[in-house]
């Protein structure tokens, strides 16, 4: 933390709460075309394998390794009604806490939160744990996504099947 | 259940099932599977027996343990074993996952390099060979103990293939060559292809859902599903650029042994080695001079097969190999009739040219893995007919598709060699007299 007076301090990761909780409530929603408008045209959103958290797109074989373009492609994907394994849709409920902000000295801030994203579909229950790592822009007084990554704290995808939702 | 399982005597096993639950009439090219294939715990307990534990089966491959001491672990075949090589002798050794003194689990990393596997429970020691190195207070034991003895329990059968380990639990079973029969070639395409020299990307694909098995060894090489099953990710690659007018066209082949391939043309590029726009300019150069060199090492015809013809490839039972807009190595395995657990990695060509390797993941991820595209409706698909069983009413799936001609890759002659085979092998306890 660099240079950020604590009050100030407090301000941002407030900021950045309520614009984390306004996200969720917008992929709980299934609004995914307002989603998409948070990220930016360089934006990433990744999830990396189970056994791999750390694990770089370049190299290492991702769950997710969306650019603007695949994201696109995926929340076309899901509002259709050919992406089988989400219609109908889930009922999700993307909880986020443990908000950080890890760097507010540029004009990039790093983020980091814990999530739980439970989803509910036709009788079945599952439950994805683990940690967002945000790279957010600062724009008209809120934010833009320039990276989403979410890495998984189970140690495989056996209890969920796959990651057919967007975390 | 009605099935009496305790009065079937070993001797009967490789008696032919009166009523085969795999009714197969070439006369009148009728080809049915009664689905108590996928749904009865007497089949599944059968198939334990007689098919995980009397085959050969993936380990994992060799690039995954490149060091004196690397290991790995994970079940094969529903059993915790370990795969590590030997510091002394540069063996590639599995061995049973249990200690030998009480039973606990001696490797509980799921990866790493050590010259020593300690069993934390009393502290029993062995080395990456298996011999028992240190028992505390070893003087307390009579004469009733041979500790040489006591070494790791090696997998009674390890082999490998170019780079593929395979265990088998049965002592008496074919060497690994002869098993493999005509999926060797298969195999040779996939690493020869690749330059000769190919390794396991990092992070794997460790998903379950709740369907048999057996339905995932039909889709994994089922071109009949793909268009309409996959609509979304077909839109997605031609969003992109991807041109598939060219279709897909070619053939199943039977490989013996149950292993089955379908070969056919490919729309899509591929990293080795035939270039799309979307893998930029840059690529093309790399893609040409990989073409030309498989040109010059193995002829235009091989070569061919290698750069521009997919494959889907099963070796009986539980092993996919598919190569087609990047390779997968897949495990299946079912702890219950209703469930599978699936385990798969990316392989890759050793040296890659890193704007290559990166597509190739992209086309993983989106097509194969299951945070992608195609992946998570195949899942939907399977657990959607292990559902539909559950209703009753109808007793068979027909899988006869294409039993009339010579087997395009869209028919399912690829399935009819799995299934013969499995009818084989499960012999009267595949009898749809004795299960329900």
């Amino acid at each position: 933390m660099t240079a950020v007076a604590p009050r100030q301090q407090a301000f941002l990761r407030q900021q950045v709460e309520e614009f984390l909780y306004a996200e969720a409530a917008l992929l709980d929603a299934w609004a995914l075309d307002d989603w998409l408008l948070l990220f930016d045209r360089d934006a990433k959103y990744e999830v990396p394998c189970n056994d791999a958290p750390d694990g770089d797109p370049a190299h290492d074989l991702m769950l997710i390794d969306d650019n603007y373009v695949r994201l696109t492609a995926r929340v076309t994907r899901l509002n259709s009604r050919r992406a089988h394994r989400e219609y109908p849709h889930s009922r999700t409920n993307h909880q986020v806490f443990n908000v950080s902000v890890q760097d507010a000295s540029h004009d990039v801030i790093s983020v980091t939160a814990s999530f739980t994203v439970w989803r509910f579909r036709a009788g079945r229950s599952s439950c994805y744990v683990g940690r967002y790592r945000y790279r957010l822009r600062r724009n008209d007084g809120g934010f833009r996504i320039a990276l989403k990554r979410a890495e998984l704290d189970m140690t495989d995808l056996r209890s969920v099947a796959d990651v057919a939702i967007i975390l | 259940m009605s099935t009496n399982v305790q009065a079937r005597r070993p001797e009967e096993a490789e008696a032919a099932a009166q009523l085969p639950i795999v009714d197969d009439d070439p006369v009148t090219q009728r080809f049915r599977v009664h689905r108590s294939a996928m749904t009865s715990l007497e089949v599944h307990r059968a198939e334990v027996e007689r098919i995980f534990a009397k085959s050969w089966l993936y380990v994992g491959h060799e690039s995954e343990i490149p060091e004196p001491g690397d290991f790995v672990r994970r079940p094969v075949g529903g059993r915790p074993v370990f795969m590590v090589r030997g510091v002394k002798t540069g063996n590639v050794n599995v061995f049973h996952n249990t200690c030998t003194h009480r039973g606990a689990l001696v490797c509980r990393q799921e990866s790493g390099n050590s010259k020593v596997f300690q069993c934390f429970y009393h502290a029993w020691t062995f080395d990456s060979e298996g011999r028992l190195k240190g028992v505390p207070d070893r003087d307390a034991y009579a004469g009733g103990v041979n500790f040489d003895e006591l070494g790791l329990k090696r997998v009674a059968r390890v082999e490998s293939y170019r780079g593929f380990v395979f265990a088998s639990f049965d002592p008496d079973i074919d060497d690994l060559p002869s098993y493999l029969a005509g999926a060797k070639d298969y195999i040779d395409l996939v690493v020869d292809g690749c330059g000769g020299s190919v390794e396991i990307v990092r992070g794997t694909n460790q998903y379950s859902f709740a369907a048999n098995w057996k339905l995932l060894v039909e889709n994994s090489f089922d071109g009949y599903h793909a268009e309409s099953t996959h609509d979304t990710y077909f839109k997605y690659l031609v969003s992109i650029g991807t041109d598939l007018r060219g279709g897909v066209s070619g053939r199943a082949i039977d490989l013996g042994n149950g292993h089955a391939v379908i070969e056919y043309s490919s729309p899509w590029g591929r990293p080795v080695a035939k270039w799309e726009p979307l893998f930029g300019a840059d690529a093309r150069t790399e893609i040409d001079r990989l073409r030309a060199d498989l040109v010059a090492r193995h002829g235009e015809q091989r070569a061919h097969a290698m750069a521009e013809v997919n494959r889907n490839l099963l070796i009986y039972p539980n092993l996919i190999i598919n190569d087609i807009m990047a390779v997968t190595v897949r495990t299946l395995y079912p702890p219950a009739p209703d469930t599978v657990d699936v385990t798969a990695w990316a392989l890759a060509p050793n040296n890659e040219l890193a704007s290559l390797r990166h597509r190739r993941l992209d086309s993983f991820l989106t097509f194969l893995g299951p945070g992608g595209f195609a992946t998570p409706d195949d899942v939907e698909a399977l657990e959607s007919c292990q559902q539909g069983f559950a209703s009753g009413g109808v007793e068979w799936n027909d899988i006869s598709r294409g039993m009339g001609r010579v087997p395009m890759a869209n028919d399912e002659e690829q399935m009819r060699v799995f299934w013969r085979r499995w009818q084989h092998q499960m012999g009267t306890a595949a009898d749809r007299a004795g299960v329900q």
